[in-house]
């Protein structure tokens, strides 16, 4: 789970992480008022998205399409600049190399006091899965895309993994702070700060806390000018307070749906709709589909509990894309029988009329029951027994080029 | 042979009395495996009928343990209790046996409670942990054999194909294709699909040099995180038996997670091509198409004279 710019500072500014003077908006009269209140000339008008690069983005109107304003991160110096760029960017699409092409419809806005910068650094709290821990990543290369400096200057980055049964010790918070060149109340500052940040992603179950920049200002102090957070879904259970945070119009609310029927849905570009139970063979299955010269419209994991219900659900789901040309389900059958998710497939087929091809490839327990279900059945469904018979029985039979 | 447990392997059960936990015993007694007894806290002293033997159920770990001289358990337990139930058997098994097997099935379990959980592991040698979030450890028999997790038995059969994976569902597609082609197995270990785990590829593929029976090995990995690229780097130095890899997810799109936690492509890192790419380097024979690993399978063991064609 993802939350904006602005609840993330308001958590850094509970546990004592500075940052500037800020007023979250939704619209341009608030966004005014907000510039009268900061009693500050400069300051920043930001978009308010669950994407990187939104200084670089540019806005589009939703409808036309036509660009509104280049750069979705603004300094303004008046009222009037301030009016402005509000003006552009809610309600319009922030297109970013993160968003896809469609962009993202701002509805959020950040009004930010500004401030004296005297260096830019990058500083990063991330979960390292080959080390099995947490990696505390930070370079003097501040308020650049840090994948580059990772790729074209390597030794810009300094690490250091908190040890999860002491912590972060002092020692390597003193020598994070001189590997960015510290000194004076600077290094003090820092030294403080990712102490406060540590504890925050411990605190609170964080996959990742992001700071791009962070900046010294011209009196030493270290200041965090943006904050991307990203929560483990997987901790939700004991953070209630996450509910708050949650922004409904950031989420697909078809995988919304998904998740709460136990089924784990993503949405793709092609044609070929996806039935499968397992993430590893639904990612298989969209690659067998590609190489048979298809396209999958979606990845669907059905889980290892799937029962009727939520295969209605997912068929349901799968159906309301209305790019979709034909579906493919694969099941290998453990816990889950084959012959219920035949049965299944017939009772989705009458609630939810089926007017496009469907290709089925049971394997494992109970398979042979199943097919026999579907193929005295008096829908029109293709059986298979392999996973290449099925993605090249659905692709032939969509017309698709099939290799 | 087979890698870390046999026949005779000593199973208890964290979490034999809910329903996941009963229904996956019956399972696993059924398959042959030695089930000695089981584990939940607060229910010691009753007994949990299961075909053909009745096993009592302790409160702890130390205790089951004690009592049944069990070698290995598997974790059955809500994720959210899950962490713990790791940390109880490895203590559990390292203070009394000086080691012994933890295989936790649990899907969902918090990053740091594993972040955690595997260092405190680390520091009690002689404890494996398999999983979270997987299907567990199977070793095929003569008659029956040892099935700790929730695979379907039936699909596998004795043989000298070693088989690791990431995923549930796609190990069984993988050990079906060696069927296909008349390969049985000798162990089956999926390693679980989470950012932070237990075994990972590397002590697998070491075991699997070390077993005399294995004579080749099948590795599924998927997109996320760079285990199968360390894995290719290893395996191209240490590795000396034929390797068939496959690996999930060509076409997933970068930022969304695919179902596994650990299934994520992040700041473009991750992606199948790069893992295929490092399988290649390495000298591993990749199935591009995973409908194709029987395929694969069958030309490599021919090459190798390992076969008749």
């Amino acid at each position: 789970m993802n939350i904006h710019e602005y609840q993330a500072k308001a958590l850094f500014r509970d546990a004592g992480v500075e940052v500037q003077e800020g007023v979250h908006c939704t619209n341009v009269e608030q966004a005014l008022a907000a510039y009268d209140s900061l009693g500050s000339k400069t300051v920043a008008v930001k978009s308010q998205i669950h994407a990187g690069g939104r200084g670089k983005g540019n806005l589009y109107h939703p409808d036309s399409g036509k660009l509104a304003m280049e750069g979705g991160v603004k300094v303004a110096t008046s009222r009037e600049e301030v009016e402005e760029f509000a003006s552009n960017i809610l309600g319009h699409r922030l297109v970013t190399k993160q968003t896809g092409p469609s962009g993202k419809l701002v509805s959020n806005l950040y009004v930010e006091a500004g401030c004296a910068i005297a260096h830019e650094y990058y500083l990063a709290l991330l979960i390292d899965r080959e080390e099995d821990s947490v990696l505390v990543m930070a370079s003097t290369e501040g308020g650049v895309d840090i994948e580059e400096v990772a790729e074209s200057t390597p030794e810009a980055i300094y690490k250091a993994w908190v040890d999860p049964l002491v912590g972060l010790q002092d020692e390597q918070k003193g020598a994070l702070a001189d590997s960015l060149g510290l000194s004076g109340t600077a290094h003090a500052s820092f030294v403080e700060m990712i102490g406060s940040l540590t504890s925050i992603f411990i605190d609170r179950d964080c996959s990742m806390i992001e700071i791009n920049p962070l900046v010294r200002t011209e009196d030493g102090t270290m200041v965090a000018l943006d904050a991307k957070i990203s929560f483990d879904d997987s901790a939700s259970f004991r953070h209630p307070w996450r509910a708050d945070l949650r922004d409904p119009s950031e989420e697909s609310d078809i995988e919304v749906r998904a998740r709460e029927h136990g089924l784990s849905y993503v949405d793709l570009d092609g044609n070929i709709g996806c039935l499968v139970n397992g993430a590893g063979l639904a990612m298989a299955t969209m690659d067998v589909i590609k190489l048979y010269g298809g396209e999958p419209a979606n990845f669907l994991d059905i889980g290892g509990g799937a029962d009727r219900e939520s295969i209605t659900t997912a068929f349901g789901i799968i159906l309301e894309d209305p790019r979709l040309d034909g579906i493919l389900v694969n099941i290998f059958g453990g816990i889950i029988r084959c012959d219920m998710v035949a049965s299944s497939i017939i009772e989705a087929s009458e609630e939810i009329e089926l007017n496009i091809p469907l290709a089925v490839r049971f394997s494992g327990t109970n398979h042979s029951e199943g097919k026999q279900i579907l193929d005295d059945c008096d829908l029109d469904i293709i059986t298979a027994s392999t996973l290449a018979e099925a993605g090249e029985a659905i692709v032939k039979v969509i017309g698709g080029t099939s290799q | 042979m087979s890698i870390w447990i046999n026949e005779s392997s000593k199973v208890l059960v964290q979490g034999i009395t809910g329903s996941q936990g009963m229904f996956h015993a019956t399972r696993m007694i059924e398959y042959g495996t030695d089930i000695v007894g089981g584990v939940t806290p607060g229910k010691g002293g009753q007994t949990v009928d299961l075909p053909g033997r009745s096993v009592l159920v302790y409160d702890t770990m130390s205790e089951a343990i004690s009592e049944t001289s069990a070698e290995a358990s598997v974790i059955y337990v809500p994720a959210r209790f899950a962490a713990s139930a790791i940390t109880e058997a490895a203590d559990a098994f390292h203070e009394i046996n000086g080691g012994g097997l933890v295989v936790c099935i649990s899907e969902g379990i918090p990053t740091l409670d594993m972040v955690r959980t595997v260092a405190h592991i680390g520091q009690r040698p002689g404890v494996r942990l398999i999983g979270p979030n997987c299907p567990g450890i199977i070793s095929p028999g003569d008659d029956g054999g040892c099935k700790i997790g929730i695979m379907p038995g039936y699909i596998h059969a004795k043989g000298r194909i070693g088989i690791i994976s990431r995923s549930g569902t796609l190990t069984y597609e993988a050990v079906a294709q060696t069927m296909g082609v008349g390969e049985g197995q000798t162990t089956c270990i999926g390693i679980g699909g989470d950012p932070v785990s237990g075994t990972g590829f590397i002590d697998c593929l070491s075991a699997f040099e070390e077993d005399p029976e294995t004579e080749a090995v099948v590795m599924i990995g998927e997109i996320g995180g760079t285990a199968e690229e360390d894995a290719a780097k290893w395996a191209k130095e240490n590795f000396s038996k034929p390797l068939i890899g496959f690996v999930a997810g060509a076409t997933a799109p970068p930022g969304k997670r695919m179902g596994h936690a650990g299934a994520i492509i992040s700041g473009g890192k991750g992606t199948a091509e790069e893992k295929f790419t490092a399988f290649e380097a390495a000298g591993i024979h990749i199935a591009r198409d995973p409908s194709k690993i029987g395929e694969v399978l069958l030309d490599v063991l021919v090459e190798a004279g390992l076969r008749e064609s």
